[in-house]
């Protein structure tokens, strides 16, 4: 097959590229160029889109000998992503915005334009394992690696999507794709991992917020609606949240107080205690199916945020809305973020979560 | 040099072009010796015997006199040389000079010395050009007479490197030389196809680059008229009349002055095969792709004979790129790069086309080594390409 390899300029992309060479495809490596001011790469701040970063790539796709192109996709992905990102905190919610670019850009965008320029697939270093079922579907599976498991990110993948990617990583635990990547003589054997969000690079997430939503005073408020605090801009917060409240009224019983909800119009935002967090339905929109719909109430496990727990539950298909029983509570659930379906380690579907209730 | 079967069709001779065999020769030669030619023994005298007689040809070759001759490590840093330089001498003997002058199709190398100075303090004021991408000198002329006495510099390229359109430098020296005011050229372009006398020209200085002509990478120089004032760049040993410091690079000098050599005496037999080869070219792609658009001068004593720059509408430059690679078609969507982004043409924009025409634009360009039948390849090639590409669309665009 004619594949794309997507090469961020870390050890795992450069690896699935080799894998994929070795597997006897023809491979092109590109770089997606995703911020808008490529001024800003010379900051010498670390993201996925550093000069470094495109540069690393480069020099892995010439260690391992295919054609390599930088793709800019600085407006889709400044429309797609962090447009969207400051949207969804600015409506109190918690986006995940390497879901959305899997979904936006590297499986659309790129995806689309791959195929129409004669590609089969694109290829990532994405931690997950694509397996073809006997009906030919193509199913999405978590990585072997449950530490580094992305199946998360990429629950929003359609079956359209599914049978045009290959994740050559799955398989493999990640120190042995760091020891894969020296023996292939690849430089970025020891790069560290990225953890920030790219369009972020110096980690200030709320400041970030900050500059793009300017100032937002509002009050905390406890559950009862007595206030607590005051804050700068509800969007720097998260439900479940426990650090940097700063509440000026210690609570009665001395416990630690939480995030419990973000009121976005009025920028409200109400604490409690862990246990008012406990969460047990929640209601989940834009449902995403890997495979065929779900035709009744399914049995399950789901993921509630990236790297989180795996929680039983039963789903269920309400006209346009999923609704999710936990059979236990689960804490920290914050709207915005995506509900992934399991059935063992299948992916099954995703959803975006609108509401919780205890 | 005959090429190889499976060479592929190199159409991007205006980025580099291969080095001449008999330079090959020179350079190989050259490197077996011994000598720093600011060393005062024997084995020195023989190395600046070397660089001294190069000199005297590249300096014949361009009309201009050896002393002219400062020898850079190419386009760039003659470029970088003479801005920097002429508008800092400038400004120190008047502060009042604070303005610098130039066509916003001027390379990179001469726009970002510019703004450079701009960011010391200095005003750059980018002049006009009309469609087909040739400086509006009326514009250049407003721009001088308003305070001849604050200018310190006016740089405008000989020829554009991207469309190729051949820059109006007689008039630009004649607006300028009333007031005093120096100008300079960047001719990397324009050395080989055109001719170029230096001293003829008027201009206070000139670049010229080696590995545009059949010369190794590297080397190049900045011709200066004697009169004029040029603050160093680099410090050290005070080589090249202490205008430029560093080690002399005799065999790369030896190999450019050979390569400078051959080019200027093939230039008129050069320039009218560049031109047949072109016209060829830009005939049958619009046979092929009839919505294809051809930027630039179309008037041919207005533009380098080696360039066809063309426009494919609703395609983006980078899939056709891409594309022809893969046919083993080598080209350029155009000089701008940071960091293998591709941005949308500066030279495009100012000629007022819109972004989607910049980005969808790719430029040919032909040199010594060029055939028929790499024209034939690239005919034979593109319509499927440029169909595939116009599926892939606009890539970068907003779609929600």
């Amino acid at each position: 097959m004619r594949v794309l390899a997507a090469m961020s300029g870390g050890v795992d992309s450069a690896v699935a590229a080799a894998r994929a060479v070795d597997a006897g495809h023809d491979v092109t490596g590109i770089h997606l160029a995703l911020s808008r001011n490529p001024q800003s790469y010379r900051s010498g701040a670390r993201g996925c889109c550093s000069i470094e970063d495109a540069g690393d790539a480069r020099r892995a796709a010439d260690v391992i000998g295919i054609p390599f192109y930088v793709w800019d996709l600085s407006e889709r992905f400044h429309a797609d992503v962090v447009e969207d990102f400051i949207a969804e905190y600015d409506a109190g919610r918690t986006p995940n915005p390497c879901l959305r670019c899997n979904e936006r850009i590297k499986f659309e965008a790129v995806l689309e334009r791959g195929i129409a320029l004669g590609f089969d697939a694109v290829v990532t270093g994405h931690y997950a394992q694509s397996v073809t079922a006997p009906d030919g579907c193509t199913e999405l599976h978590r990585s072997v690696d449950t530490g580094k498991d992305q199946s998360y990110v990429l629950g929003v993948l359609t079956q359209r999507q599914l049978a045009h990617a290959m994740f050559p990583l799955g398989d493999t635990p990640k120190e042995l794709v760091r020891a894969e990547a020296a023996r292939r003589g690849l430089s970025v054997a020891d790069k560290p991992d990225s953890h920030d969000i790219c369009f972020i690079p110096d980690g200030d997430t709320a400041g970030f917020l900050h500059r793009a939503l300017g100032e937002r005073a509002g009050q905390i408020v406890d559950a009862e609606g007595a206030v607590v605090g005051e804050h700068e801009g509800a969007f720097a917060f998260t439900v479940g949240q426990r650090r940097r409240l700063r509440l000026g009224v210690p609570a009665a019983d001395g416990k630690a107080r939480f995030v419990l909800d973000i009121e976005p119009v009025s920028g409200t935002v109400t604490v409690g205690a862990r246990e008012d967090l406990a969460v047990t339905n929640l209601t989940a929109i834009g449902p995403r199916w890997c495979g065929p719909a779900p035709d009744g109430p399914l049995k399950c496990t789901v993921q509630l945020r990236a790297h989180g727990d795996e929680h039983r539950a039963t789903v269920a298909l309400l006209g346009d809305e999923l609704v999710v029983d936990l059979h236990e509570p689960a804490a920290g659930i914050a709207p915005g973020q995506a509900v992934v379906v399991y059935e063992g380690s299948r992916v099954v579907g995703s959803a975006t979560i609108a509401s919780t209730s205890r | 040099m005959p090429a190889r079967p499976d060479a592929p069709a190199y159409f991007d001779h205006a980025a580099t072009t291969p080095v001449r065999p008999e330079v090959v020769e020179v350079l190989v030669e050259q490197l077996q010796r011994l000598g720093n030619p600011s060393s005062l023994h024997a084995s020195g005298r023989q190395a600046r015997r070397v660089v001294e007689e190069s000199r005297e040809t590249i300096a014949g070759a361009l009309g201009a006199r050896p002393g002219d001759v400062v020898f850079t490590s190419g386009g760039t840093e003659a470029d970088n040389l003479a801005v920097k330089g002429i508008a800092s001498a400038r400004r120190a003997a008047d502060p009042r000079r604070t303005r610098m002058l130039a066509p916003a199709i001027e390379h990179h190398a001469v726009l970002d010395s510019l703004e450079a100075m701009a960011d010391q303090g200095m005003q750059l004021e980018l002049l006009e050009v009309d469609s087909v991408g040739r400086l509006d000198t009326a514009a250049l002329r407003a721009h001088v007479e308003r305070d001849p006495d604050s200018i310190a510099l006016v740089s405008c390229m000989w020829a554009n490197n991207e469309v190729g359109t051949v820059q109006p430098v007689g008039d630009v020296v004649q607006i300028a030389r009333t007031h005093g005011i120096p100008v300079h050229s960047d001719a990397v372009q324009a050395v080989g196809v055109l001719p170029v006398d230096f001293d003829h020209s008027g201009l206070d200085a000139l670049t010229v680059s080696a590995h545009k002509i059949g010369g190794p990478v590297g080397v190049g120089a900045l011709l200066v008229q004697r009169g004029a004032e040029v603050t160093p760049l680099l410090h050290g040993g005070g080589q090249e009349r202490q205008i430029r410091s560093g080690t002399l690079d005799a065999a790369g000098i030896a190999a450019f002055a050979r390569a400078l050599e051959i080019a200027v005496g093939r230039r008129a037999e050069h320039h009218h095969t560049l031109e047949a080869l072109r016209e060829d070219l830009v005939r049958r792609v619009s046979a092929a792709v009839p919505e294809v658009l051809v930027n630039g001068d179309p008037r041919p004593d207005h533009r380098l004979p080696g360039i066809a720059h063309l426009s494919f509408p609703g395609c983006e430059g980078d899939s056709l790129l891409m594309l022809l690679d893969a046919a083993g078609i080598e080209c350029s969507t155009g000089s701008a790069c940071t960091a293998g982004v591709p941005q949308p043409s500066h030279v495009l924009l100012a000629m007022g086309h819109d972004e989607d025409r910049a980005r969808g634009s790719l430029r040919f360009s032909l040199g010594h080594t060029s055939t028929g039948a790499d024209v034939d390849r690239l005919v034979a090639a593109l319509p499927g390409v440029v169909a595939r590409a116009r599926d892939a669309g606009l890539l970068n665009r907003r779609v929600s």
